[in-house]
């Protein structure tokens, strides 16, 4: 064994420990610890997928050497190590570019927690993108609920206090239905590794016994799991709790939480169901339309926003609707279009949200519309980045999420008929609502101001939010120009996934 | 056919205790405005799924899976969901005191335990 194929073992375990280190270190000792180790944790990443796609091939790491039916797993493939390069990639950028705010917002004898909270739930994502163990995988999503309501909270106020109960109330139902789908399907296959569970699922399913448990358990899982990744009739927690929390906070869960759910949903789906199963049991059909209307409401609740965070957070609800689209299109074309999009989004919708936090600050700490007119102009950094992340979301050619438009439709146009209709409809549709509400707030962030508010305020530049900012442009304009490596790399990692 | 399905909830009593309280512990965690109550629903609802699982790995006659010398292996009961059982009841106290610990900042700024009259003074006061 090599000593690469340790990392992503060590990316889980080190964060964990990283987190208790940081809760008996001072704010400035806990943020330096923090940083170093998820810059650490980037490079293993790193170093893993320039493993995986140099030998081609995934790998599973046993824990204790105890093999499949007895020891705990996690599986490592392209786009296992892909996957966790990007989050830890963009978690550090999102807490360099708020770390201002960090300290502004907390109180200050607890903004080590910030950064507790902040490894704990790295390494929570770690653990959703590699692990093969369904109970790991809850005791993960558990530890992921508790350090995202955490990051939230930090922020002492009325309105964080109110959306962290909400989010919370309903993270727990849904890790409530995702434990009991887990414990059926236990009772029923006698499993826990997805491999072993795969083969009894199929099994079961050949001898047609048990399928009425079996519908119930996929409806479990997936209900379970679209609640806590807010998609669209489960989504009245996520504009409350990602508008008013710290802007890193904000960054964090929109582009980096929320899909760490989606990543399990699609393991669950692939790796335990296999495509054959979801297709007939149609849940596939439910993920769809509620893909869609996701994707419509979501836009249409971001065009009554006067704030520019919840306005932001109503985006991500349509967001998360084109993940699942993708999903729901059955397909692995839409496979590929649903993982382009967790990737577009975790590094788009961060760089909005750290953009946002600056208009914030030479706004006199107001997120509302009027106030932050003209606030392009005394944050030009922020300006460029919002309109990159605007114009992106929209989808004009050369961004991130112009990539991600283009192989949905392509994935809608080889699928059945009234599904394409249906999807390509969506999408034309979502665009313009995009184009509805981004170009105005764009409008109004370079329009100068009729009084003289904030006139003599000028954004000071720290490197912090400077380099975060820079890289996020960078890394946008790169994905939308360069992106058939990602996208070929994706599809090996699919490949991979055994699709 | 639905002495059939009687016939079965009985037999697997257990299972169907398990359900219904699951049942009461979503909806109250759901619908109740009083938040210590929804904690109470939470921990029902978790409850619940230990007891299913406690259950499936439940054996009559059959021993712990204590290893001492001269028994016979297969008078053992699987020691996994009663392992997960401990594992379940570890994140749902964390997570209990997670929201008590809420539940008191709530209190102490609001003095009063409603959620829905919470969340209206809460949308009237200013960031």
């Amino acid at each position: 064994m090599e000593l690469v194929q340790n990392f992503p073992f060590l990316t889980i375990v080190l964060s964990l420990t990283c987190g208790v280190f940081c809760a008996v270190l001072k704010a400035k000792g806990a943020r330096r610890l923090c940083l170093i180790w998820l810059t650490a944790a980037f490079v293993m990443s790193l170093l893993t997928l320039l493993y995986t796609l140099r030998t081609g091939d995934y790998y599973v790491y046993m824990m204790g050497k105890w093999s499949a039916p007895w020891g705990n797993e996690i599986r490592v493939g392209i786009l296992e190590a892909l996957l966790a390069t990007v989050f830890s990639g963009v978690m550090i950028l999102s807490l360099l570019g708020g770390m201002e705010h960090i300290f502004q917002d907390c109180p200050s004898q607890k903004i080590n927690l910030y950064f507790t909270m902040a490894s704990l739930l790295m390494s929570s994502l770690f653990a959703l993108i590699y692990t093969n163990d369904l109970f790991t995988a809850y005791v993960f999503v558990e530890i992921n609920t508790i350090a995202s309501c955490a990051l939230v909270m930090l922020k002492y106020s009325g309105k964080t206090l109110v959306a962290t109960t909400r989010y919370l109330v309903m993270s727990l139902l849904g890790s409530g239905l995702f434990l009991l789908g887990i414990v059926t399907l236990y009772s029923i296959t006698g499993q826990l590794l997805m491999e072993p569970i795969a083969a009894e699922v199929q099994r079961i399913w050949a001898e047609g016994t048990y399928s009425l448990p079996l519908t119930v358990i996929i409806g479990l899982f997936s209900v379970g799991l679209a609640v806590k990744s807010a998609l669209f009739p489960f989504h009245s927690w996520l504009p409350e709790a990602h508008g008013s929390a710290t802007s890193s906070s904000s960054a964090i869960l929109s582009g980096l939480v929320l899909k760490g759910y989606i990543i399990v949903l699609i393991k669950i789906f692939y790796r335990i169901f296999g495509l054959q199963i979801i297709m007939t049991e149609k849940v596939s059909n439910f993920l769809f339309v509620f893909g869609i209307v996701a994707m419509i409401f979501g836009s249409l609740g971001a065009l009554r926003q006067k704030d520019v965070k919840r306005l932001l957070a109503y985006s991500s609800v349509a967001q998360v609707g084109y993940i699942y689209v993708g999903i729901g299109l059955n397909s692995r074309a839409g496979m590929l279009a649903a993982i382009v999009q967790i990737v577009a989004h975790a590094i788009t919708k961060p760089m909005l949200f750290i953009s946002a936090g600056g208009f914030m600050e030479v706004s006199g700490g107001s997120k509302a519309m009027p106030d932050i007119t003209g606030a392009g102009k005394r944050d030009p950094l922020g300006g460029i980045a919002f309109s990159v992340g605007a114009l992106s979301t929209v989808g004009i050619p050369f961004f991130a999420g112009f990539i991600m438009k283009l192989q949905l439709t392509s994935a809608a146009v080889e699928s059945s008929t009234p599904r394409m209709v249906i999807a390509l409809i969506a999408i034309a549709l979502s665009t313009l609502l995009n184009a509805l509400y981004y170009i105005p707030t764009l409008y109004n962030i370079f329009t100068n101001r009729q009084d003289d508010k904030f006139q003599d305020v000028k954004a000071h530049y720290r490197w912090e939010y400077v380099l975060a900012v820079v890289t996020f442009i960078a890394l946008n304009l790169s994905f939308g120009s360069f992106s058939q490596h990602v996208v070929g790399a994706i599809n090996d990692g699919l490949a991979m996934f055994g699709m | 056919m639905i002495a059939e399905i009687v016939q079965h909830l009985l037999t697997n009593y257990y299972e169907t205790t398990a359900m219904v309280l699951f049942g009461i512990g979503f909806t109250s965690l759901l619908m109740h405005r009083n938040i210590i109550k929804k904690i109470i629903g939470f921990n029902l609802m978790d409850s619940a799924i230990y007891l299913f699982l406690a259950s499936q790995g439940y054996i009559q006659g059959r021993l712990a899976p204590v290893v001492t010398s001269g028994t016979d292996a297969s008078l053992y009961v699987n020691p996994i969901p009663t392992g997960l059982v401990l594992t379940g009841i570890v994140v749902s106290v964390s997570v209990t005191a997670f929201l008590l610990a809420l539940t008191c900042r709530l209190y102490d700024r609001y003095h009063t335990l409603d959620i829905d009259e919470i969340t209206n003074i809460a949308r009237k006061e200013q960031d």
